[in-house]
């Protein structure tokens, strides 16, 4: 009887060994759920048409919106006996043990899109945005427009969140530091970004009967709220009206409303770390280092803005999230 | 029978609209002393070339619209089942998804696109709502246990069913559903209330389907032992709210011209309940007055745009929201209104005992 049982075993941990090397290299993918925004749809299927069987992997994908559910399924992959765990992480703290454990076990972990507050070398690198260049080249373009004046109307995003600091900070660092920009009202459409919520803020200015001039939101849902409300009481905007547009994350959408000139600007949030991630796993297969990193061991993903005056069709096809 | 007693058995109490008349009273004369402007009606020219009807009183009527109708279908559930539907606001998200799942399968948004949205719409939040009036009428569940099934798990059936987070509606057909038909400068959600309304007393006039719900409300024993199905009038008490909740859901989404399962109706199930409450209706059944809800839906619109204009934030509008509906709930409620009679008689006899000492 034990013989049978030894013999059941060894067969199966034979099996099991020749499954994981016909399957590639195993990663362990964990992420934010993918109906939070058009953002983390086109993130989630770009690691999914990334991390695929044809290009040598056998990936675990896990999305989860909370910070336990997270950490249940990395220690799931750490047992599993993953070689790569890549994350982003619902919650920036609470990471310091799974990550220790995951680099006892010689597991390498990518963090992509939202970093972890953690000793950086408890993970390998970190391929993410940084929202605060995304900020200042939003304000550097306001800037350029050389408006009389600047009433704005900000629209933040889920406080607290990177995005919305780092968005947030370099308009209100400007309006502090210069005269003609004022801050007519600030709110936010709270944790789930939501464009109703931007579009009643939007209604309240007008119905308080204040002015403005400018639309500062923090993502392109928004945006589209307040420009319901803007339609609803007649006032203009857009290229040739009397209230600048300005949104955040590129969607296929907002960028089409740019080339139709009824939204000034929108600046890019770029989704895409999958394949940044995979040349880097190929990378360390093939016995390389990773170079290019910074102190935090990041890799900067490259964003730029776009001007409803100078935006083309191609670029609406390229940079567009989404359909 | 005279007239007016016959009015008084086939709806709610007369003194019903007592107390949403006086609070809505109230607001307009606060707001006429606080700024007159308030009122103001201009027109405006937006973005598409539309002339628009603007200022305050357009925006508070526009933007009760979705609240006004959901609740018109809660002032019957509330009066068949003596209990409320939470799941108004999840179900709605649902009803969005159809709407747009159907136009967003075809190349391009035409009116007859539009048309068979609405109608599929219709029929799949029928579908969810039957759910809700089936474990109500038939398994005999507390409506609010029963509701909470779909108001947990709704957002995420409509997300399902959409397939994408934030899926976008894109054409003239569509902004001028949520916004204004070109050419006429009132917001068309405000037509559709009307329409509803229409629709709404056209039955209760034609059918005697308001002496049925008032009865299985008040007595549902009696009122089978008269030959009057319980379990149909209840079904059909949340048939004719869910047609309720997919108008209210496809202006929704036409507003913005984009669906967000996630937020698109939030909260308005409380809101709903509120305003049949501040109509006057009895949340426990029975007799009931759709144009008390329809009041209550505009007296909590006009609340919110009042702290608006008074330059309170939106996240802050709840706890002052919070404040005058205690108010103008407890002035209703069955223990303030006997106290009030009762010191009206008391006036009315003291100045009564003071004129006979005059005579004497």
């Amino acid at each position: 009887m034990k013989k049978l049982i030894a013999l059941v075993l060894a067969l199966v941990m034979c099996l099991a060994a020749t499954a994981a090397l016909a399957d590639g290299i195993k990663v362990g993918i964990i992420n934010l759920d993918p109906s939070e925004s058009g953002y983390r749809e086109a993130n989630v299927k770009d690691l999914n048409e990334t991390f695929t069987a044809e290009n040598g992997y056998d990936a675990t994908f896990v999305t989860a919106p909370t910070a336990d559910k997270q950490l249940e399924a990395a220690k799931g992959f750490i047992t599993d006996g993953v070689k790569y765990i890549l994350v982003s992480a619902a919650e920036t703290t609470g990471w310091d043990d799974v990550l220790q454990e995951a680099k006892d076990n010689g597991i390498g972990v990518f963090l992509f899109d939202r970093m972890i507050e953690c000793d950086p070398e408890l993970y390998t690198a970190a391929v993410v945005s940084d929202m605060r260049s995304e900020g200042v080249t939003a304000v550097e373009w306001l800037e350029s427009l050389g408006l009389e004046e600047y009433n704005i109307l900000h629209i933040q995003g889920q406080l607290g969140s990177a995005a919305q600091i780092g968005r947030s900070e370099p308009l209100q660092e400007k309006v502090a530091a210069d005269d003609k920009w004022t801050m007519v009202r600030e709110g936010t459409g709270g944790d789930s970004w939501d464009p109703e919520e931007a579009r009643k803020i939007a209604q309240a200015a007008i119905d308080a009967g204040e002015k403005f001039n400018i639309v500062y939101a923090e993502n392109d849902g928004m945006a589209d709220g307040v420009v319901a409300a803007l339609d609803a009481a007649g006032i203009t905007h857009g290229v040739n009206g009397d209230v600048v547009i300005m949104g955040f994350d590129c969607n296929k959408w907002a960028l089409r409303k740019l080339l139709a000139g009824e939204w000034n600007y929108d600046g890019q949030c770029s989704p895409f770390q999958a394949k940044l991630i995979d040349e880097m796993i190929k990378g360390l297969e093939e016995g390389k280092e990773i170079e290019g990193l910074n102190e935090l061991k990041q890799i900067i993903n490259v964003e730029k803005g776009f001007d409803a005056k100078t935006i083309t069709e191609d670029d609406v096809n390229t940079y567009g999230l989404g359909e | 029978m005279s007239k007016k007693q016959k009015n008084g058995s086939r709806t709610g109490s007369p003194g019903q609209l007592m107390i949403p008349l006086v609070a809505l009273g109230i607001l307009i004369l606060f707001n006429l002393f606080r700024d007159p402007s308030f009122f103001a009606i201009g027109i405006a020219v937006n973005n598409s070339g539309n002339s628009v009807l603007s200022g305050n009183l357009i925006s508070i009527i526009d933007s009760a619209s979705a609240l006004a109708i959901i609740s018109m279908g809660m002032t019957l559930v509330t009066a068949a089942c003596g209990g409320q539907d939470i799941s108004v606001g999840a179900v709605g998200a649902i009803a969005g998804s159809f709407f747009v799942k159907v136009l967003n399968r075809g190349s391009s948004i035409t009116i007859g696109s539009v048309i068979l949205g609405i109608i599929v719409c219709c029929l799949g939040t029928i579908l969810f709502m039957l759910f809700n009036g089936t474990l109500v009428s038939v398994f005999r569940i507390q409506p609010m246990i029963a509701t909470l099934i779909l108001f947990s798990c709704g957002r995420s059936i409509a997300y399902w069913i959409n397939g994408s987070a934030t899926p976008q509606l894109i054409s003239p057909i569509i902004s001028a559903m949520g916004m204004t038909i070109p050419g006429i400068p009132i917001p068309t959600p405000i037509f559709a209330v009307i329409l509803m309304g229409v629709l709404l007393y056209l039955v209760f006039k034609f059918t005697n389907l308001r002496l049925y719900t008032q009865s299985v409300g008040i007595n549902e024993g009696a009122a089978r032992l008269n030959g009057v199905n319980p379990v149909m009038i209840k079904l059909l008490s949340f048939v004719l709210l869910g047609v309720c909740v997919s108008v209210a859901a496809v202006i929704g989404v036409c507003r913005l011209g984009q669906l967000n399962h996630k937020t698109l109706l939030i909260d308005i199930e409380m809101d709903a309940i509120l305003a049949v409450a501040i109509g006057g209706n009895n949340l426990g059944g029975g007799k009931f007055r759709i144009i008390g809800s329809v009041l209550g839906a505009y007296i909590i619109q006009m609340l919110t745009t009042t702290l608006y204009a008074m330059n309170v934030a939106p996240v802050n509008v709840k706890a002052y929201k919070a404040i005058v509906i205690i108010i103008i709930v407890v002035a209703g409620s069955p223990v303030i209104k006997a106290k009030i009679s009762s010191l009206i008689t008391r006036l009315k006899s003291r100045n009564e005992s003071v004129a006979e000492k005059e005579v004497a």
